[in-house]
C-alpha cells in the first residue's frame, strides 16, 4: 500500500472532474421539484444524453454539438414525462420511474453501434499565465470548459431562484400550485419549462461522462449517478448552494475511493467500490433525521397532482 | 375544445380495458421501432407474441420457458403491489432479490456435499430472511429517521450488485472451478437443487410459491383488515391517520413483504434456473417487477396475467435477436415503453374526457 501517491492538488482537480456530472444533473432536478414535480427518471435522461452526445460528437466530430444533442435528447425524454404527469395527470412516481427504465433500454438500444469507440477530445481551456499557478491553476484555472458551465449553470439557478421575478413564480407553483393558478399563472407551462430544463441538464451530465469523464459508451454507464443526484437535491435541502457542496463532496468520495483503489489498499475493491453509494444513504439519514427542517424545506406541492377544475 | 373532468371514482370498465390498450398501443409503437431499426415490424412483433407460443419449432423450448420466467415476476411483483397500494415504494426489489439469492446459497453451498432433507428449506428460509432483512434497510430508516425509501432501496440495489461481485469472485467461487467466477453449479447438488418438478412444464418450486403468494395477497388485500389499512392508506393517508392506521407498522410490513418474496424469487433462480451464483445471473427481474405490478393494476389477478405477458415479451425477445437480430437492449426499451403507454391512458380510468365548450362557474 503506497498512499503517499495520492498528491491531494490532483485529487482536487480530479474531484472537481468527477463531480460535475451529478452536479449538472442534480441542479437540473433542484429547479424541476422547486416547480413542485418530482422526476425520478434522472438516471433515464442522463443516459439518454450520454448516448446522444456520443453519437452526435462520433459522427460530427465535435464534442460542443455532442453536449448540444445531449441537452436536447435529456430534454426531449424529460417532456415525455411532462407531458405524462402534467396533462394526462400521471402518477409521477411511478412514471419517473418508467423513464427511467426506458431511458436505460433506448440508450443501450442507441448505443450498439457506439461500443468501443473513441469519442474526439474535448480541449481543456487554457487560460495562459492562470493555468501555470502552482496549485491554484491546476485546481481551477485548468478544466474542460462543462466545468465552468456547470458552476456558471449553479450560480444561475441560484440568482435566478433568487432574485428573479420568473424564479419567484415557479416557486410559487411548487409551493402550492391552486394558489398559483388562482393568480393566473399557468402552472402546466411553467412545470412543462422547469421540467425541459431539468432534463437538458441530465443530458449534459450524461454527456459529461460519456464524453469526458470516461470517455467511452458503455452500456447502463452511468451507473446510478442519476439517484445520487436526486439524493444530493434532498441532502442540499432543496438550495443550489448546497447542492454544489453535495456533488462535490459526493466527487471527492468517488475520486478518493478510486485512488485508494489504484494504491493497493487491503480491501477488496468491490467493498471500496461500494462506498459512494453508503455514504449517500448516511448523508440522506443525517439529514432527513434533522426534526422538522427537511419536511419544511422541501417544496410544499411536491409530487402532487394538478388539475385545474375551474 | 377537449377537456377532462375528474370522475367521482375509478371507472371499472377503464380499468380492466386500459392494460389491454396499453399493450396495443405498444405493440404499434414497437412496430415503429422495429420499422426504423429496419426489420419487418409485423415478422417482429409476430416472432415476440406469438411464435414462442404457437410456433411449431420453437414453441416446445419455448412454452416452458414462460412459467420459469413468470415465476420470479409475479414473486416480486406481488409483494411490490402491496406497497405500491400502501404508498410504500419499494424500488430496489433487485437487491433484495440478489441478497436472498446469496444468502440462500451461501447456507446450500455451506451444506455441501451433505446429502439430507432439510438442506433445501433452510435455504428457502435463508433467502427469504436475507431479502426480507436487505429491506428492512430502508424500512427502518424511514420509520425512524423518515429517510425516503426510494432512494436507500434503489442505491441498495448498487450496494447488493457489489457484494454478488465480491461473492462470485471470492468467497463462494468454486474452488474446482479453475478460477472462474461463479460458484458450484446448486443444480448438480441434489438436496439443495430447485429442479422442474413435472418435465416439460417449467414448474419449479418457484413458480408453486409465486401462486401460493398470489393467493394469500388476494386474502390479505380483500378479506383481511390489514390489506383494507393497506388500500385506505394509499387512498387517503389523512383518513387512515383518523382510523388508527399505524403508518411505521405498514411501512414495515409492506416493505418486509416485498423484500422476503424478492428474496425468495432470487433463492429459486439462484438454485434452480441460473444455477450458480455470478456476477450476472439477476436479470433485472426486480426492475421489470415493478412494470409487472403496474400492468396488473396492483391487484393480485391483474399481476398474473401482467406475468405471463412480460414472461413472453422476455422469451419473445431472445427468438426475436435470434431470428431477426434484433438487439436485446430493444426489448427492454420495448418493456419501458409499456409501462409509460400504462401509465398515459390510465387518464381514461380517472377522468372522463369532454368535448365541447366548457362551462365556467
Amino acid at each position: 500500500m503506497d498512499l503517499s501517491a495520492i498528491n491531494p492538488v490532483i485529487l482536487t482537480a480530479s474531484l472537481m472532474v468527477a463531480a460535475t456530472p451529478i452536479l449538472l444533473a442534480a441542479i437540473g432536478e433542484l429547479v424541476v421539484e422547486k416547480s413542485g414535480v418530482l422526476n425520478l427518471g434522472v438516471e433515464g435522461m442522463m443516459i439518454a444524453g450520454a448516448i446522444c452526445g456520443f453519437a452526435v460528437a462520433v459522427e460530427t466530430g465535435s464534442p460542443a454539438l455532442g453536449f448540444l444533442a445531449a441537452a436536447l435528447g435529456g430534454a426531449g425524454l424529460a417532456l415525455i414525462f411532462g407531458f405524462l404527469t402534467q396533462v394526462l395527470m400521471s402518477n409521477q412516481v411511478a412514471t419517473g420511474l418508467a423513464l427511467a427504465l426506458f431511458g436505460l433500454g433506448l440508450s443501450a438500444l442507441i448505443g450498439q453501434r457506439y461500443q468501443g469507440v473513441k469519442p474526439p477530445a474535448t480541449a481543456r481551456l487554457d487560460l495562459g499565465p492562470l493555468s501555470d499557478i502552482p496549485v491554484l491553476g491546476r485546481v481551477l484555472f485548468s478544466h474542460d470548459p462543462m466545468v465552468y458551465v456547470s458552476l456558471g449553470l449553479v450560480a444561475a439557478v441560484w440568482a435566478f431562484l433568487r432574485v428573479t421575478r420568473a424564479g419567484l413564480i415557479l416557486r410559487a407553483v411548487g409551493e402550492g400550485h391552486d394558489a398559483a393558478h388562482a393568480l393566473g399563472y399557468k402552472v402546466v407551462r411553467i412545470r412543462l419549462m422547469a421540467i425541459a430544463f431539468g432534463g437538458a441538464c441530465a443530458g449534459l451530465g450524461g454527456a459529461y461522462l460519456s464524453l469526458i469523464r470516461v470517455p467511452q459508451w458503455t452500456e447502463g454507464m452511468t451507473a446510478g449517478a442519476g439517484w445520487i443526484a436526486l439524493a444530493i437535491v434532498v441532502f442540499a435541502s432543496w438550495r443550489a448552494g448546497r447542492v454544489l457542496l453535495g456533488a462535490y463532496l459526493f466527487g471527492g468520495v468517488a475520486v478518493l475511493q478510486l485512488n485508494l483503489q489504484a494504491a493497493g489498499v487491503p480491501v477488496p475493491v468491490e467493498y471500496l467500490s461500494m462506498s459512494p453509494y453508503l455514504i449517500t444513504i448516511i448523508v440522506l439519514v443525517i439529514m432527513s433525521s434533522r426534526r422538522g427542517r427537511a419536511a419544511v424545506a422541501a417544496p410544499a406541492s411536491l409530487g402532487r397532482v394538478f388539475h385545474a377544475s375551474s | 375544445m377537449i377537456w377532462l373532468e375528474k370522475r367521482a371514482a375509478p371507472s371499472r370498465f377503464w380499468t380492466v380495458v386500459t392494460p389491454l390498450l396499453a399493450v396495443a398501443l405498444t405493440m404499434l409503437a414497437g412496430g415503429v421501432l422495429f420499422a426504423a431499426l429496419g426489420k419487418d415490424p409485423v415478422a417482429a412483433i409476430r416472432t415476440i407474441f406469438w411464435d414462442p407460443l404457437f410456433n411449431a419449432q420453437f414453441a416446445s423450448y419455448s412454452r416452458p420457458q414462460l412459467l420459469v420466467k413468470a415465476g420470479p415476476l409475479i414473486l416480486i411483483a406481488t409483494g411490490l403491489a402491496l406497497g405500491f397500494r400502501a404508498g410504500v415504494w419499494n424500488i430496489g426489489a433487485e437487491g433484495q432479490y440478489i441478497v436472498g439469492a446469496l444468502c440462500g446459497a451461501g447456507v446450500g453451498l455451506a451444506f455441501y456435499p451433505l446429502e439430507a432433507w432439510y438442506v433445501f428449506p433452510l435455504m428457502v428460509l435463508a433467502g427469504g430472511l436475507g431479502g426480507w432483512a436487505w429491506a428492512m434497510i430502508p424500512a427502518l430508516l424511514k420509520t425512524r429517521f423518515r429517510t425516503n425509501e426510494i432512494l436507500v432501496s434503489l442505491l441498495l440495489v448498487y450496494v447488493a450488485e457489489q457484494f454478488l461481485a465480491s461473492m462470485s469472485l471470492g468467497l463462494m467461487r468454486n474452488p474446482e472451478g479453475g478460477g472462474f467466477p461463479g460458484s458450484r453449479n446448486l443444480q448438480q447438488y441434489p438436496s439443495a437443487a430447485n429442479p422442474e418438478l413435472i418435465s416439460g412444464t417449467g414448474l419449479h418450486w418457484g413458480v408453486v410459491v409465486a401462486f401460493v403468494a398470489l393467493i394469500m395477497a388476494y386474502i390479505l388485500l380483500h378479506r383481511h383488515i390489514l390489506g383494507f389499512q393497506i388500500r385506505l392508506a394509499g387512498q387517503s393517508p389523512r383518513a387512515a391517520r383518523f382510523a388508527g392506521v399505524n403508518a411505521n407498522r405498514l411501512v414495515v410490513f409492506c416493505l418486509g413483504v416485498s423484500g422476503a418474496l424478492a428474496g425468495l424469487a432470487g433463492l429459486f433462480e439462484v438454485s434452480g434456473p441460473a444455477g450458480q451464483v455470478n456476477i450476472d445471473f439477476n436479470q433485472g427481474y426486480g426492475f421489470t417487477a415493478i412494470i409487472v405490478a403496474f400492468l396488473g393494476r396492483l391487484h393480485p389477478v391483474g399481476i398474473l396475467f401482467a406475468g405471463l405477458l412480460m414472461a413472453l415479451t422476455y422469451i419473445g425477445g431472445e427468438l426475436a435477436q435470434f431470428m431477426l437480430q434484433i438487439p436485446a437492449a430493444a426489448i427492454q426499451a420495448f418493456q419501458g415503453m409499456l409501462l409509460f403507454f400504462l401509465l398515459g391512458v390510465d387518464v381514461l380510468t380517472n377522468y372522463r374526457v369532454r368535448i365541447g365548450i366548457r362551462e365556467t362557474a
